[in-house]
């Protein structure tokens, strides 16, 4: 098997290293089975828990390392990781994980582990971004997004090392999708004797540069901008993975990725140009797949500015919406039309719910009842592209349109990024164009996060607190039965319907072209790249 | 000469510290704030966003920043990225190779192609040679990097397969740097194949920056030329009865070449701000690209560090140009 596999590879270098030099002949080092991903940029660094970006953690979490539970590939199921079991004590404030015995770390040539992974990695891990005093904290600039966004620092009470392969997580509060959180990138096990190793020869920065993981591939080489190299961890506790060589060819441009897709120079691309898709599709020799993505785009109404205040205004403006027309114009087809703040592909997704039907006559009626004539109001457009909306300003012309019909003046406002957040967090608008994709499949992610009291002043740009609605998703995040959450969260779908306290628009289709010759890629809910169990065909 | 070299070094001191002023205001200028693109989306809360300006000194009112920049400077410290958290100085270390590679091969394309072809149409001035030069000058002249790079990746590695898409190197090839030179790195890899490939690789993003510097050297060399032959002293070599190739190579090109050697000077600058676009497109890891991540992100420290690095740079060839041109040219000197 491995030598027709390498002498497959071997043919695909030397094409490669035709098309790329001339009739440039295949280098010695390129008889294996080496899968090439144009990826979209440059890690930040090769820390998950440092850095927020999904290109970082693609070129560490998702590849490299391994949670205490992972995510399945290509679901937002939690499966076990490092920890081969767990459980979670009746009032749900104990988390005791049951470690996987004889999983090694990468032993590469600036790091040769002396023993395997136990209950000292988790610690390290977790403490290091946690207390202040720990010496890793402040390497590397110490910031730890996602671990103070998933509130971990409130939610955390003690890590216990019971024994070598036993831990046990005490929080503060019971958390129902605390078990979603730990496989999320930043809580990714790194090596607590690396560390030591890096601490004691003077260089700890290098930990988070050149990263040791236990997971399927490991680091090889990085060439700022330009390549990253890993290859297949021959120890890897699941077994090894079927490609010898992982390359990430960093190509920023869209158009030039698809070239090089075209040309063989990669096997797999992310974010393909909306405009290419046709294309994409009538080439045999690319096979694009695509698949719901788990975000929303929508737009959100300032509720504490009258009069935006009253639901029936919030409902009447939705219904002026033709969100139709806004698939067609701004996702040219490559997106469905959202009616609940939470995407299809999320567990407790509540599909009894109608949808606001698109009807100007009606929505004129609504807003007479409710003594508002000749609104004058804003909308706010995003200036950046993103999944969830693809183009901002198209969006919010078609939106201005729309409710021009019905006697309400818009004015589309747009600021810099930056500005764009802060403004629209600290409540300067009317109604804003935002979205969200899912960081842990789990429904808290996006009801509580974007909607809940808490987050007002922060990601819930609606400014909505609304007292049924909270109580409902606050015992939620307490109850640990799945079915019980569930009947909850589609409770709370319903009470954001009648409230309306945004218009959803869309949820994007994701489009993943790979070359034909690749075997079993499967799209990441999350928007990374595994690349694990991808085989290349002989 | 000595006393025009020392004023020349003088003045550049004045000019690095306007610079520094307008490399550290440029990205505070713009409005956006760096903890809140960090944190996209996903939010921070008030505590958090004051507790992380602190952090990267974000907090402290402008001149204290830019004092603390100058006094950094001193001491060769750029400052560290606030994205990558790596120095600045050693990010654009690893990457100004790629770029200065690329920017050499351009200047040597635009100048082997340029200057002759500039020569020749002022030499057969109206003919049809001429004309046509002219016409593709002016269009390579205004051709968008941007356009032009991505017609070129379509045309030469999409339909005729002529050449790699992008990248510095085949994916396959694997050695160490050296010198960052990828031409000399691959040469001492002594892997077959890989000069070749590296060699591939420079075609076309050095025919996409060389174009707009070949585009002005071409037409100034012809104007220099037309006005040079018209000079009495060419008349008078030609009068003599020298053969015209002397009469235009010793004679006209030496006069002409004095405006010209300014020109491939100042083309330093507008092969910098050339590589930002052609390294976006062709994947090329350089300065360039670098640069442009870095404002999109706010990196303050890389864009100052980087920005005043670019102009050191700029202004170390300019003064390299003005003493060329005392050499060439001796009444500058003597003013």
């Amino acid at each position: 098997m491995k030598t027709s596999r390498r002498a497959l590879s071997a043919g695909l270098a030397f094409s490669l290293a035709v098309v790329a030099g001339g009739a440039a002949l295949a280098p010695a080092s390129a008889e294996a089975k080496t899968l090439v991903f144009c990826s979209e940029g440059s890690p930040e660094g090769f820390q998950p828990s440092l850095f927020t970006s999904g290109t970082t953690f693609d070129a560490s979490a998702r590849n490299v390392m391994d949670g205490l539970v992972n995510f399945k590939r290509g679901s937002t199921e939690v499966v076990p990781g490092l920890a081969e079991s767990w459980e979670v004590s009746d009032d749900g404030l104990e988390y005791t994980f049951h470690l996987r015995d004889g999983v090694k770390f990468h032993s590469t040539g600036f790091f040769t582990p002396s023993r395997d992974f136990n209950a000292d990695d988790v610690l390290f891990t977790f403490n290091r971004q946690w207390k202040e005093d720990h010496p890793y904290y402040n390497v590397s600039g110490g910031s730890y997004e996602y671990f103070n966004a998933m509130s971990m620092t409130d939610l955390l009470k003690d890590i216990v090392k019971v024994d070598d392969h036993t831990v046990k997580f005490v929080l503060n509060r019971p958390e129902a999708p605390f078990i979603a959180n730990m496989a999320m990138p930043f809580a990714s096990i790194l090596s607590a004797e690396y560390a030591q190793a890096m601490l004691d020869a003077g260089t700890p920065e290098m930990f988070d540069q050149q990263p040791i993981g236990t997971g399927p591939f490991q680091f090889v080489a990085y060439q700022k901008d330009a390549v990253i190299r890993f290859r297949a961890h021959p120890d890897y506790w699941a077994g090894e993975a079927p490609i010898d060589n992982l390359v990430f060819a960093i190509t920023p441009d869209a158009s030039v990725r698809y070239q090089k897709l075209k040309a063989g120079e990669c096997h797999v691309m992310p974010y393909p140009n909306p405009a290419d898709l046709e294309s994409m599709d009538a080439d045999p020799a690319i096979n694009l797949m695509s698949q719901e993505g788990l975000n929303v785009g929508y737009l959100a109404y300032n509720t504490e500015k009258p009069p935006f205040d009253q639901a029936k205004v919030r409902k009447a403006l939705n219904m002026a919406i033709n969100k139709d027309a806004i698939i067609e114009a701004v996702f040219q087809g490559a997106g469905k039309v959202a009616k609940n703040p939470i995407p299809p592909t999320i567990w407790s997704y509540n599909n009894d719910i109608k949808d606001d039907p698109y009807d100007p006559e009606a929505a004129k009626a609504m807003l007479a009842e409710a003594g508002v004539s000749g609104l004058e109001t804003n909308i706010w457009a995003m200036p950046v592209q993103r999944p969830y909306n693809p183009n901002a300003r198209r969006m919010a012309e078609l939106i201005q349109a729309d409710w021009k019909a019905v006697g309400v003046d818009a004015e589309i406002v747009s600021f810099e990024w930056g500005e764009y957040l802060k403004r629209s967090k600290d409540g300067e608008h009317d109604t804003v164009l935002l979205g969200w994709t899912g960081d842990n499949g789990d429904p808290d992610n996006f009801l509580a996060v974007l909607l809940g009291c808490d987050a007002v002043g922060g990601s819930n740009r609606a400014r909505f607190c609304h007292k049924p609605f909270e109580e409902v998703i606050q015992k939620a995040k307490v109850v640990s039965d799945k079915a019980e959450r569930t009947k909850l969260y589609e409770e709370a779908q319903v009470i954001f319907k009648e409230q309306a306290p945004w218009a959803t628009i869309a949820h994007s289709v994701v489009f993943q072209p790979v070359r034909a010759e690749v075997e079993d890629f499967r799209i990441d809910p999350f928007g990374g790249h595994v690349f694990y169990g991808v085989d290349l065909k002989d | 000469m000595l006393s025009f070299l020392l004023r020349r070094v003088l003045l550049l001191i004045p000019t690095f510290l306007g610079v520094s002023v307008v490399a550290f205001g440029f990205i505070r200028v713009l409005p956006g704030d760096p903890i809140e693109l960090l944190a996209g989306e996903r939010s921070i809360s008030p505590e958090r966003h004051a507790e992380l300006m602190a952090r990267y000194g974000f907090d402290l009112p402008l001149w204290d920043q830019y004092l603390k920049f100058l006094t950094n400077l001193a001491s060769g410290d750029l400052g560290t990225s606030f994205v990558t958290r790596r120095p600045v100085l050693d990010e654009f270390l690893t990457l100004f190779p790629a770029t200065l590679e690329l920017g050499l091969c351009a200047i040597v394309f635009a100048v082997a192609v340029g200057l002759p072809a500039g020569v020749l149409a002022g030499v057969k001035r109206r003919s049809w040679f001429d004309q046509t030069l002219m016409t593709v000058s002016l269009t390579g002249y205004s051709m968008p990097i941007f356009w032009l790079g991505l017609l070129a990746i379509m045309v030469f590695s999409g339909w005729l397969g002529l050449t790699p898409v992008s990248g510095r190197i085949s994916v396959m090839y694997y050695f160490d740097n050296v010198t960052g030179f990828m031409l000399i790195d691959s040469l001492l890899s002594g892997q077959e194949g890989a000069f070749r490939s590296a060699a591939a690789h420079l075609i076309l993003p050095t025919v996409v920056l060389g174009t707009i510097p070949m585009a002005v050297i071409a037409r100034q060399t012809r104007s220099a030329m037309l006005e040079v032959l018209g000079e009495d002293y060419v008349r008078t070599a030609r009068a003599k009865g020298l053969p015209p190739a002397r009469v235009i190579g010793l004679h006209a090109l030496r006069n002409a070449l004095i405006p010209v050697v300014t020109t491939i000077g100042l083309q330093v600058g507008v092969l910098l701000a050339g590589a930002i676009l052609t390294e976006t497109i062709f994947s090329w890891p350089g300065i360039g690209k670098w640069m442009v991540d870095s404002i999109s992100r706010r990196d303050y420290s890389v864009v100052q560090g980087g920005l005043l690095l670019i102009a050191a740079i700029v202004m170390l060839v300019n003064l390299t140009v003005d003493l060329l041109y005392g050499l060439i040219n001796p009444r500058v000197r003597r003013r």
